[in-house]
């Protein structure tokens, strides 16, 4: 039986992790079906229907899909499931609100998190933060597993051409209201995709402080990240955490100021290629998983690394 | 109103775990456990409820071996009403569980569910939405605000893109941000108080309910160490590193 991926999106166009878990889903079984739900969604259908990976794409649009309620995707994916042997998605916020409701319809226990498929039954997944890896094997019939998207490269976007068959819609569950979603627009890359990271700890001691990160991210063409402490202190807003209840980011550079590295936070940046610390105390865990460590005052450091990259264009013209 | 609160007793946030040589999962002998840290945030939120004249009871429940029932007297402590405790030993999986809270919630009939978004162990963040699927109920996950409103709540998640308010009718399962609340400290005084509250015991054999599991674990294993990185003495030096040695600037 083929593989069902649910597809996540904002009504325009495919948002990124989509493509990851294709890769995912695609290396469980080569037969990929993508479902796609939403409101005046077909630019996003159609985009689905174009990764190569995806065999035939299902699309139903209907008005109490258009927020992407959980109470309203799980039915119209549990009527299809008889079809399929595993239902996957992303483990972020979406997939991870989502993917429980479907797998408890199905009586099947989910697989949570994975970061790598080793047999279409066996999966790897961290637990404990990420300080224990699990390997898993489920004896459902059906397998509703849930992957972690920077444990998967993204997929080919162009050169499919799937067909796409419309589907009948479920009713509305009139329980859940959907109000307003307060989305932090930005032309720095998503945090969850971007080759370097720069992240704030409560070490910048105030909001206006992360203008010295802010700096340096957009010279470097970095997003902007934050410890757990850094958010809950008001400094900026959630959607910048990264860690174990945050996101979990893979860049090439993650560079963590003023953050002391709580197992918490670790967990959701170890696995970044090259780890830069700045912090001005020596003994900070963070030092234990960075790759150059500096003990300095930040707030020193930070205005000369800014310095030092301008000098470095300078060479560079 | 009657609120639910479900507590699962888990390793400290502030320990390190160990792998067990043989593979089979973590050391928890002589390790210090305790709360699921958003699960206090969940009975913080309950009780405050209560303390604002919108809710009439707060009843906590674990389900767990006989050590998990600490974590029920811990949330009495704090001003929960009374506890259950279902008693089950071995592996539980969310799925298990929240089939076992869908027994409690028809015993019990509470308008609201309160949980942690995610226990820290196992990482899986499921069982609220499962039970909320078993019960046909709305569902608020990784709540940062709550406003009671009459029969309704309304609820501001924390989502991947920023935030999102949703409006639940009541009853409806609510999964707990830590950014929730500040939850309180046990007063010693409540502590004691907390010692005289009942909890009713409940096995789970009793509730009809197949708890085995579905899923194999076949291996716990560290995940692969970092090589041990280098101190820079100065910021010239990081960046010429950064630039020449790392190559990623």
């Amino acid at each position: 039986m083929a593989v069902l991926l649910i597809a996540e999106h904002n009504n325009k166009e495919l948002r990124p992790f989509t493509l990851n878990a294709a890769t995912a889903a695609s290396q469980i079984d080569s037969d990929v079906h993508a479902v796609i739900i939403g409101q005046n969604s077909a630019d996003a259908a159609k985009q689905l229907s174009e990764l190569p990976v995806v065999k035939k794409v299902l699309s139903v649009e209907a008005a109490h899909y258009e927020n992407f309620t959980a109470e309203n995707f799980a039915p119209v994916i549990v009527k299809l499931a008889e079809n399929y042997s595993h239902i996957v998605c992303s483990a972020n916020t979406f997939g991870k609100n989502l993917m429980p409701r479907i797998a408890a319809h199905l009586d099947t226990s989910q697989v949570s998190d994975i970061i790598k498929v080793i047999s279409p039954d066996t999966f790897l997944r961290p637990i404990y933060a990420g300080n224990a890896f699990a390997t898993i094997k489920s004896n459902d019939a059906k397998k509703c597993v849930t992957i972690r998207p920077t444990s998967f490269d993204p997929c080919e976007s162009t050169g499919g051409s799937a067909a796409i068959e419309k589907i009948d819609a479920s009713e509305e569950f009139s329980n859940t209201k959907f109000i307003k979603r307060e989305e932090i627009k930005s032309d720095r890359p998503e945090l969850g995709t971007a080759r370097i990271v720069v992240s704030g700890g409560r070490g910048m001691q105030s909001g206006d402080n992360f203008k010295l990160i802010t700096e340096i991210a957009d010279k470097l063409g970095a997003a902007i990240g934050a410890s757990r402490a850094a958010v809950d202190a008001g400094y900026i807003s959630n959607d910048h955490q990264v860690g174990q209840t945050g996101k979990v980011v893979v860049p090439d550079l993650y560079i963590a100021v003023g953050i002391s590295g709580a197992i918490q936070h670790l967990a959701g940046m170890k696995e970044s290629k090259v780890i830069v610390a700045i912090n001005k105390d020596g003994e900070a865990p963070i030092f234990s998983v960075a790759d150059y460590g500096l003990e300095a005052d930040l707030f020193e450091a930070l205005p000369q690394f800014m310095e030092e990259l301008n000098k470095l264009n300078t060479i560079q013209k | 109103m009657k609120i639910l609160v479900a507590v699962k007793r888990v390793i400290d946030y502030n320990v390190q775990i160990r792998v067990k040589e043989d593979g089979t999962g973590v050391v928890t002998d002589n390790v210090k456990m305790s709360t699921n840290p958003p699960d206090d945030n969940a009975i913080e939120e309950a009780v405050k409820i209560k303390e604002a004249g919108k809710a009439t009871e707060v009843v906590a429940v674990t389900v767990g071996e006989e050590k998990a029932q600490e974590t029920v007297r811990k949330a009495l402590a704090v001003g929960a009403d009374r506890g259950i405790h279902v008693k089950v030993d071995g592996i539980l999986e969310p799925l298990a569980v929240s089939k076992i809270l869908q027994k409690i919630v028809d015993k019990e009939k509470p308008d609201l569910v309160f949980m942690g978004k995610q226990a820290i162990d196992d990482d899986c963040n499921q069982t609220g939405q499962m039970l909320s699927a078993l019960l046909n109920w709305p569902q608020a996950t990784f709540a940062s605000k709550i406003d009671v409103k009459d029969n309704k709540l309304e609820v501001t998640r924390e989502i991947d893109e920023g935030l999102e308010t949703i409006e639940i009718n009541v009853p409806a399962i609510v999964t707990c941000d830590l950014r929730l609340n500040e939850p309180r400290y046990a007063s010693l005084p409540n502590i004691m108080k907390a010692k005289k509250k009942p909890i009713e015991e409940i096995a789970a054999s009793d509730l009809g309910v197949d708890v085995s599991p579905r899923l194999d674990q076949l291996k716990v294993e560290e995940p692969p160490k970092r090589k041990a990185g280098i101190k820079v003495a100065n910021v010239a030096e990081l960046v010429q590193k950064l630039k020449n040695e790392a190559k990623v600037i």
